[in-house]
């Protein structure tokens, strides 16, 4: 048992390395048709990130929205719902709690407190939504989050620019945040948001893998009328993980506001919803995995916007790269003869052995 | 009533026909792939990319338009048969092949855009074609209506003849059998002798050129240039506009036509001057498909609901 443990772990670890490879490999192929100067553009893209100093603080600074996200995704994909509106979790969560951090005056901590809780309420409550008009009506839950995170986009504009609008700013931009509700910074770049994340994620290894209720919520993912049988109250449990999900985005979307920016401006979309949903595919829906999604995340982005600065190569190309991963560690079929065969192996050991 | 001044407008009813277009063609390509047995969730990023193509080839062919829409056309069928491969040969998950397919169509058409004009926002810059506007001779007569039916984009018309087209060759043709019975039954349609992923590859290249023709009317019909994200969402309204025609092409007629009208009365300029925010009014689109997506499954569960019991 434990061998097969052991087994499955690195057929994984080597699935995952193939993935990243084969889509890295994309990307080279790629760089090298459209570059006039293709070995410096890739030694921008993977290298350099990685000798400096402050390319390494940059790629945490990134990781700290990112590991909020990918984590909301393991939660939410956990009970196999697709609730797509990550995005528009984040986006409300940010957008809330730059409301709490411009409309009202409180005291210094109290504030910053008041709005990370709005912006977890806020996620929680859109989170909220799909999964309930999927699990009382059975409405698709794909069609109706896409859409919500549109609606949500615009609702945000309109408040943005009705209650928040900087009268002063020349573009359209929040006023600027109260000192009170922001975020310790330790270096630039790196607040206290990375310390909430990293006591997330634990939480959240424990709580699904050590608790009863982690268990309830694993076992209506994997097997909903064995979780029926057993007495899980299914419905209860989806939504709970569904909102769980939603509170860290929203809670993810506040943290970057109050940590990383001067004033809610976003006129459109951070995209860090989406990287959510790559973070969690990578990390197969595991909190103890999300920071090597992150990281890999965190470092093709730094690293192609590296790249796309001082060379001809523009950053979407990560776009593919992240495609390609997708796709080839979500596929169940990829290398899946090579599994056989090392199942046959380990079964002809194990019967030796006897 | 100002509302119902410009509901009645012969431009309102232009502006709806010419708003149901990339939303039809979207659902067809939804349909088709879903009676097949594959939930297509990345009609939108298929789209997107075919818009950006069709308008690349067809400037790189002297702004010949058609030869544009036949580049997007292969493309379109290409990315399908690349989709059955992905999510029959490597079994990764259909909805995850879509996100997988929208994610890199919103990064990849922005690079590929910056290849052909070096900005990263709109290719006006280069000298794309635009398919023309057909001219009905008789309806065009008509008072009123022929104003608002006629004189639209060629690849409208072409829209509206597919939906008959399709009725009849999913629904009375032998491949139109298989391809349903892929979806509903692939043993049986294996024991009779019919290679089932053949006619799986066959029904995502169509669904494919589906989406390639929204794409393309996008940006060589709705307006002449592509823009960064332009497809709006409009590949996923097309779900749902699917589901609630039962995949049945008349009734998804229906379906798209209203989300026309609701697209249509979001970007009427008579709407955004009637003092509501024009933030609030664009979202009219999007809440009109959830509430019309969740009617309809309340009822359809409540049917199947009063089914079992009976």
């Amino acid at each position: 048992m434990k061998n097969k443990k052991r087994m499955m772990t690195w057929f994984e670890l080597l699935r995952t390395f193939l993935a990243v490879g084969i889509a890295v490999g994309f990307a080279v192929v790629i760089i090298f048709l459209v570059s006039g100067q293709p070995l410096e553009a890739m030694y921008k893209f993977f290298v350099t990130p990685l000798i400096s100093f402050r390319y390494l603080a940059n790629i945490i600074e990134l990781m700290t929205p990112l590991l909020f996200t990918g984590l909301a995704v393991t939660f939410i994909l956990q009970t196999k719902v697709y609730n797509l509106a990550v995005e528009g979790m984040f986006y409300a969560g940010g957008l809330a709690a730059a409301m709490a951090a411009t409309l009202i005056k409180m005291d210094s901590g109290l504030h910053a407190v008041l709005a990370l809780l709005a912006g977890l309420a806020a996620g929680a409550v859109i989170a909220f939504l799909p999964a309930i008009l999927k699990l009382k009506f059975e409405a698709n839950e794909i069609v109706s989050s896409l859409m919500l995170n549109y609606i949500l986009f615009y609702i945000g504009d309109f408040i943005l620019k009705t209650y928040m609008k900087d009268p002063k700013s020349t573009h359209v931009a929040s006023l600027k945040f109260a000192e009170t509700a922001r975020l310790f910074e330790f270096t630039k770049g790196i607040h206290f948001g990375l310390v909430i994340a990293v006591v997330l994620i634990v939480a959240a290894w424990l709580f699904l893998y050590r608790t009863r209720w982690g268990y309830a919520l694993r076992m209506c993912g994997e097997n909903k009328n064995f979780a029926q049988y057993s007495g899980i109250g299914v419905m209860g449990t989806i939504l709970l993980s569904q909102m769980i999900g939603g509170a860290i985005a929203g809670l993810g979307g506040a943290v970057y506001m109050m940590g990383s920016q001067q004033r809610f401006n976003w006129e459109w979309r951070s995209g860090y919803g989406w990287d959510g949903l790559i973070i969690a595919i990578i990390a197969r829906n595991n909190p103890k995995l999300v920071p090597i999604g992150a990281f890999l995340l965190a470092y093709l982005r730094i690293g192609s916007d590296i790249m796309s600065r001082g060379t001809d190569v523009q950053n979407e190309v990560v776009s593919i790269i992240q495609g390609v991963i997708i796709i080839l560690i979500a596929a169940t079929g990829f290398l899946s003869d090579y599994k056989k065969k090392l199942t046959v192996k380990m079964i002809r050991s194990a019967a030796k052995e006897d | 009533m100002k509302v119902l001044e410009i509901v009645t407008s012969i431009s309102f009813l232009f502006s709806i026909i010419r708003m149901t277009t990339p939303i039809l063609y979207a659902s067809m390509s939804y349909m088709v792939a879903d009676l097949a047995g594959t939930a297509n969730i990345g009609i939108e990023g298929m789209m997107l990319t075919c818009a950006l193509i069709g308008v690349v080839a067809s400037a790189a062919m002297g702004g010949n338009a058609f030869l544009g829409l036949i580049v997007a056309l292969a493309v379109g069928a290409l990315l399908g048969i690349l989709m059955c491969f992905i999510v029959s040969k490597l079994k990764t998950d259909p909805t995850i092949t879509g996100i997988a397919y929208n994610l890199t169509a919103a990064g990849g058409t922005v690079f590929l855009l910056f290849l052909a004009v070096g900005e990263k926002g709109i290719s006006s810059s280069l000298a794309s074609g635009v398919l023309p506007q057909v001219e009905i001779p008789l309806i065009k007569e008509i008072p009123y209506i022929g104003a608002a039916v006629s004189g639209h984009n060629v690849l409208t018309y072409v829209a509206v003849l597919l939906v008959f087209v399709l009725s009849v060759f999913l629904y009375k043709t032998s491949l139109g059998l298989h391809i349903r019975s892929c979806g509903e039954n692939p043993e049986a349609l294996e024991s009779v002798g019919i290679h089932v992923l053949k006619v799986r590859y066959i029904a995502l290249a169509l669904s494919g050129m589906l989406a390639a023709m929204g794409g393309v009317y996008m940006s060589m019909g709705y307006v002449s240039y592509f823009v960064k994200d332009m497809t709006a969402g409009r590949g996923f309204i097309a779900i749902a506009a699917a589901s609630l025609g039962g995949n049945k092409p008349i009734p998804m007629l229906i379906v798209c036509l209203l989300f026309g009208i609701a697209d249509a009365f979001a970007v009427n300029p008579g709407t955004q001057n009637m003092g509501i925010p024009t933030e609030l009014v664009s979202t009219i689109p999007y809440i009109v498909t959830v509430i019309v997506l969740v009617i309809y499954s309340y009822k359809k569960m409540k049917d199947r609901k009063k089914a079992a019991s009976a």
